[in-house]
């Protein structure tokens, strides 16, 4: 099934387009990775696909209909912010949110809804856990219940912004894993923006890499290659396959990074 | 002796059961706000606003001088006050930076027109001074009626709207995608508080109304997480400080607010202090709790600055 549809979709604020052209689909059970520079469209990209901001031309349908805000085919984990240590959730009230948050009324007691959280929990990994505040959770931890979050109410896709950033290498692992789990158990369709492919290397069917307002789509053969990343960015770029990663240098809107060699 | 006629000035408890009549209007008074403070004040600590309902209380507090002064319905004058500012508020500040500014701007200037109309007031003193730091044994019976009836109008309209502020309040973005009314939701919300305190200042002052609106929901997040169990503590705390507040200055000649800031204060501190998680504890006990529980404060290092 064709779960995500772009159509010469092209994405702007104001009068200028940040990407444009963008024709792709995305089938049930695929793994999507988004990689560019800041700044290139990844989280509007997310943002389009969600109904939250509307395309400047061309079409984007969610499983055969044009998006709406507060959809349930869609799950989404936003790119992530500070969570107060004094915020009044615990884990499963965050993943509660999911379910029924934007309902009206407080909401009451249900055993099913309970039971429900409970599973979603577990099937994460986050049943230690499940009574402790939000935040005083770890960063892979809270990751981890904002999965659940998105992934509770069943939804056919997940847009996933970023969700590896400020994890270590271990928590990094484990939430690749738990998506890649849910794309295989539930058909679920992923989109991933990663700055990073390597920790979701083994799992990504196909990359979309934007750059200067302009993209490339394919297998990671085909798009993190030397000739496409250069001609993406009109500058030389190199991309050097080691040891299962991939390893790119030379990208210029890297200038500020400590180092000049970054996977990518 | 000066100490026993000072001290006889602050807890005096004779004809108590008489005077205990008397307040009757004043306690109701004091059970409403108490559930409508400790409720609202939840949200206002989620979403950083305590500044916020600071500006309101003193536009608040112009509001009722200025109804003083043209001699119409002071809870009106405050309410008209409130609503303006809360308004303002949140149609200017939707950022924090811009909202902090925001505030900075129209508090002295509701302080500033709040004391010039009761400067050019000429009728009791009483009655200026109340304005600031309260005057709740003077609840007269139609007075009352307009709280009860605004606190019902806030009460409702945050079982209404509970859930998505909630989910608004704690991750907007993820809210947002859900198709939770964001913005719409957050002027709601403004215009709640700007009500609230409009209550508050009418009992408690326009200087304390932080009291009520802030120090019971901060105790509350400082030993429970749970979001039944927050709102619940945070109304108890507030309503105890409230009538224990009453109930204490009753026999003696001093305004109120000193007893219902001092209980709503020390309920706090037993909170910090009842805290075990050493983690909450850091601002607290400073480099003490650091050496302790440095397994256990690293997490929220890492997360802090990602």
């Amino acid at each position: 099934m064709n779960v995500l549809h772009f159509d010469n979709a092209s994405f702007g604020y104001g009068r200028r387009p940040l990407w444009g052209g963008l024709t792709m689909d995305l089938q049930a059970g695929q793994f999507l990775a988004i990689l560019g520079a800041n700044g290139s469209g990844k989280t509007s990209l997310l943002k389009a696909a969600l109904g939250l901001h509307p395309l400047m031309s061309g079409t984007v349908q969610v499983a055969g209909t044009p998006p709406h805000r507060g959809s349930t085919r869609i799950g989404y984990v936003p790119q992530h912010r500070r969570i107060d240590t004094l915020t009044p959730l615990r884990a499963r009230d965050v993943v509660g949110q999911g379910l029924d948050g934007h309902r009206w009324g407080i909401g009451r007691p249900d055993p099913k809804r309970r039971r429900r959280i409970d599973e979603m929990l577990e099937s994460v990994g986050a049943d230690a856990f499940a009574d402790r505040p939000i935040g005083q959770l770890s960063g892979g931890e809270q990751q981890r219940v904002r999965i659940a979050q998105a992934l509770v109410a069943d939804p056919l896709l997940l847009l996933c912004d970023e969700p590896l950033l400020s994890l270590d290498l271990n928590s990094q692992r484990t939430i690749s894993g738990l998506v890649d789990r849910r794309r295989r158990t539930h058909d679920t369709a992923i989109v991933f923006v990663t700055h990073d492919i390597n920790p979701v290397l083994p799992y990504v069917d196909r990359v979309l890499y934007l750059a200067g307002g302009r993209f490339r789509i394919g297998t990671v053969d085909e798009v993190m290659t030397s000739a496409t990343l250069s001609d993406l960015y009109r500058s030389p770029v190199e991309v050097v396959r080691s040891g299962g990663r991939v390893l790119v240098a030379g990208v210029p809107e890297d200038s500020h990074h400590t180092s000049a060699l970054r996977a990518g | 002796m000066l100490t026993a006629s000072v001290w006889h000035e602050i807890f005096n408890f004779t004809n108590y059961g008489e005077l205990l009549a008397l307040v009757r209007n004043s306690i109701i008074a004091g059970v409403v706000l108490g559930v409508v403070g400790g409720l609202i004040g939840v949200f206002v600590m989620m979403r950083d606003l305590p500044f916020a309902v600071h500006g309101i209380s003193e536009l608040s507090f112009a509001g009722a001088s200025g109804a003083l002064l043209l001699g119409v319905n002071v809870v009106a004058g405050s309410l008209t006050g409130s609503i303006i500012a809360a308004i303002l508020i949140g149609v200017l500040g939707s950022r924090a930076r811009d909202r902090n500014s925001i505030i900075g701007v129209l508090m002295p200037f509701g302080l500033g027109l709040g004391v010039l109309f009761l400067a050019l007031y000429k009728g009791r003193a009483a009655n200026k001074f109340g304005l600031l730091t309260g005057q709740i044994v003077a609840v007269d019976t139609p007075q009352l009626s307009w709280l009860i009836v605004t606190g019902i109008v806030v009460l409702v309209g945050l079982l209404i709207v509970w859930r998505p502020l909630m989910f608004a309040s704690s991750d907007p973005d993820q809210a947002a995608a859900r198709g939770v009314p964001v913005r719409l939701l957050s002027l709601v919300f403004m215009l709640l508080l700007g009500l609230a305190v409009a209550i508050s200042v009418q009992i408690v002052g326009a200087l304390l109304v932080l009291s009520i609106v802030v120090t019971p929901a901060a105790a509350a997040l400082r030993v429970a997480a749970s979001p039944w169990l927050v709102p619940v503590l945070s109304v108890a705390f507030a309503t105890v400080s409230l009538v224990g507040g009453i109930l204490l200055a009753l026999g003696g000649s001093l305004p109120i607010s000193p007893y219902v800031t001092t209980i709503s204060f020390l309920i706090y501190l037993g909170c910090r202090f009842l805290n075990t998680d050493r983690v909450k504890a850091t601002t607290f006990f400073g480099p003490f709790a650091a050496r302790w529980s440095r397994r256990s404060r690293s997490p929220i290092r890492v997360h802090r600055t990602g």
